[in-house]
């Protein structure tokens, strides 16, 4: 392919109940890309990156991974395809120890498991020093670099976030942003879910405005920065 | 007094081999095991099965039996509970199965076996005497074994990659599959070990008394009190609830007829669940 995608989603139509919340949603994620999905409360982010992995069937169109066709497959055979998602909530083992959470993050390894937790600790070195306690007992913060790190831990083709940034305070939603940007840099491409808009489209090559269940606009992340339409709605401009 | 506390020991010690696999397979498989029960059973019936029936020396005959249920469990999970599971059963549906499983292997006991009581094959053992306080050599060998056991299965919860799964998986079954942690596989491991435990208590309860049909079945109460009691899915909860529950209703004896026993663990189980419904170990 010509196009360097990484990750396609094809007109996907899913939903929980006989209800679609998703009505034909569809976006690209190319190599080297952070791409951004910014829309209201409900429009159906969370929905889509569950039916890309594979945690709710897509009723109809496709999810192509690394030029494969993996709609419908079960999470833990895209994991193993090579994509990694971080969801929304209850995204780390609270009673496990930090490396145990990383080490769980490296389940379907055989080997390479301790190298790999100890290169992740040096990336977020807050957590080095706490790599023995609970999860429980870590901040907010620190509980999304836990799930971010355990997400990273088989070096994805492609990672899933949702909602880093969801209940931080000020200080730690830069720590997350300025994270989100470094392991991009090392290779990752990331698809991103946020509220966030101004920061999350600061960072991204594109973005996608989801409204309803369906693609409302998408364009550079720059652009969309300066789309009036976007500024009224999500800027709070 | 001190005679009752040392007999209270060796029931608890019995008590929590049971708790633990109830407590992890609730835990872990959302199911409530009435059939847990049978399980110690039927170890101490293959136990029997090999020991005086194929003559073999009681100890292989304990591995034997111990295995084989623990076996058991597997291939029930592969035919009936991973189908039930992927069907997306509900927890009545799980319940009432595990009951009617309950049924069945205790029934097949009796048409096996008989309903009247048997007894291992022991070398003649002697009770030791301290004071004129008495410790069967049975009993030190329970306590012995419960404790080798616990301290296992701690090692295998906190060292080994399964066990930090299981654990894992008692946090968020969700995050678990989609972190691509083999969940089937987990659930077997946990099957695995929580019916040999059981077993164990079964053949250990054997070694002491005697082996009944329904031995399981009435063990399952003071089972659950300890469950509940140590906090629900806490294997560490289980083994102290299990010790409790044992000592508290070995000392009732002292002031009660030793009918009352079992609704000692009633009482207490009720007690728990009016006060601290999460046990004293429950964090919430
Ligand atoms: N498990 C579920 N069962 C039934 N309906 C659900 C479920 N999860 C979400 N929904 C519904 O699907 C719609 C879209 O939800 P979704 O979580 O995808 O929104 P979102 O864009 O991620 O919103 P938010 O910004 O609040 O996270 C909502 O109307 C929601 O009520
Ligand atoms: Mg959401």
């Amino acid at each position: 392919m010509k196009d360097n995608n990484v990750l396609e989603a094809k007109n996907l139509v899913a939903g929980y109940t006989d209800l679609d919340i998703l009505n034909g949603v569809s976006i690209e994620l190319k190599e080297d890309e952070i791409v951004s999905i910014i829309g209201p409360n409900g429009a159906g982010k969370s929905t889509l990156l569950k039916s890309i992995f594979g945690i709710l069937k897509p009723r109809k169109g496709k999810v192509i991974f690394k030029n494969e066709d993996i709609t419908g497959l079960k999470p833990n055979k895209i994991v193993k395809k090579g994509m990694s998602y971080v969801p929304q909530d209850k995204n780390t083992f609270p009673s496990l120890s930090v490396r145990e959470n990383l080490e769980m993050g490296a389940f379907i390894k055989e080997d390479g498991t301790k190298e790999k937790i100890n290169e992740i600790l040096t990336k977020f070195p807050d957590l080095k020093e706490k790599e023995n306690q609970k999860v429980s007992k870590l901040s907010g913060g620190q509980r999304q670099m836990v799930a971010m790190g355990r997400a990273m831990m088989l070096d994805p083709d492609a990672l899933l976030l949702d909602e880093p940034s969801a209940g931080l305070a000020p200080n730690l939603v830069d720590e997350v942003f300025q994270k989100i940007e470094k392991i991009n840099k090392t290779g990752t491409p990331i698809l991103v879910v946020e509220q966030n808009a101004r920061k999350i489209l600061s960072i991204s090559e594109r973005g996608y405005v989801l409204e309803m269940g369906e693609n409302r606009l998408e364009g550079k992340g720059k652009e969309l920065l300066n789309n009036e339409e976007v500024e009224k709605l999500y800027l709070g401009g | 007094m001190i005679q009752q506390l040392i007999f209270g020991i060796v029931t608890g010690s019995i008590i929590a081999l049971g708790a633990i696999g109830l407590s992890m397979i609730y835990d872990i498989l959302d199911l409530v095991n009435f059939a847990h029960g049978d399980f110690m059973t039927l170890g101490a019936y293959l136990t029997f099965l090999f020991n005086v029936s194929l003559n073999l020396n009681l100890i292989l005959a304990a591995a034997l039996g111990i295995i084989l249920t623990g076996v058991i469990s597997l291939i029930l999970d592969k035919i009936m509970w991973k189908k039930l599971r992927d069907k997306g059963a509900g927890s009545i549906t799980l319940l009432i199965t595990a009951i009617g499983l309950a049924l069945v292997i205790r029934n097949l006991i009796v048409f096996q076996w008989g309903g009247s009581n048997v007894g291992f094959d022991l070398p003649l053992s002697q009770n030791l005497n301290f004071h004129g306080i008495m410790i069967s050599t049975s009993g030190v060998l329970t306590v012995v074994v419960a404790a080798l056991l616990m301290i296992a299965l701690d090692l295998i919860l906190r060292k080994t990659k399964i066990g930090k799964a299981m654990r894992a998986l008692s946090d968020n079954k969700n995050l678990a599959r989609i972190t691509g942690i083999n969940v089937d596989n987990i659930i077997l491991w946990t099957w695995g070990i929580g019916t040999s435990f059981a077993a164990v208590g079964g053949v250990l309860y054997g070694l002491n008394t005697v082996i009944r049909p329904d031995m399981g079945w009435f063990l399952l109460l003071p089972i659950f009190a300890a469950v509940i009691l140590g906090g629900i899915g806490n294997p560490y909860g289980a083994m102290v609830g299990g010790l409790i529950i044992g000592i508290s209703q070995e000392m009732s004896t002292i002031i009660l007829p030793s009918s009352y026993k079992i609704a000692v663990s009633f009482v207490i189980l009720i007690l728990v669940m009016l006060i601290k419904p999460e046990g004293i170990f429950g964090e919430k």
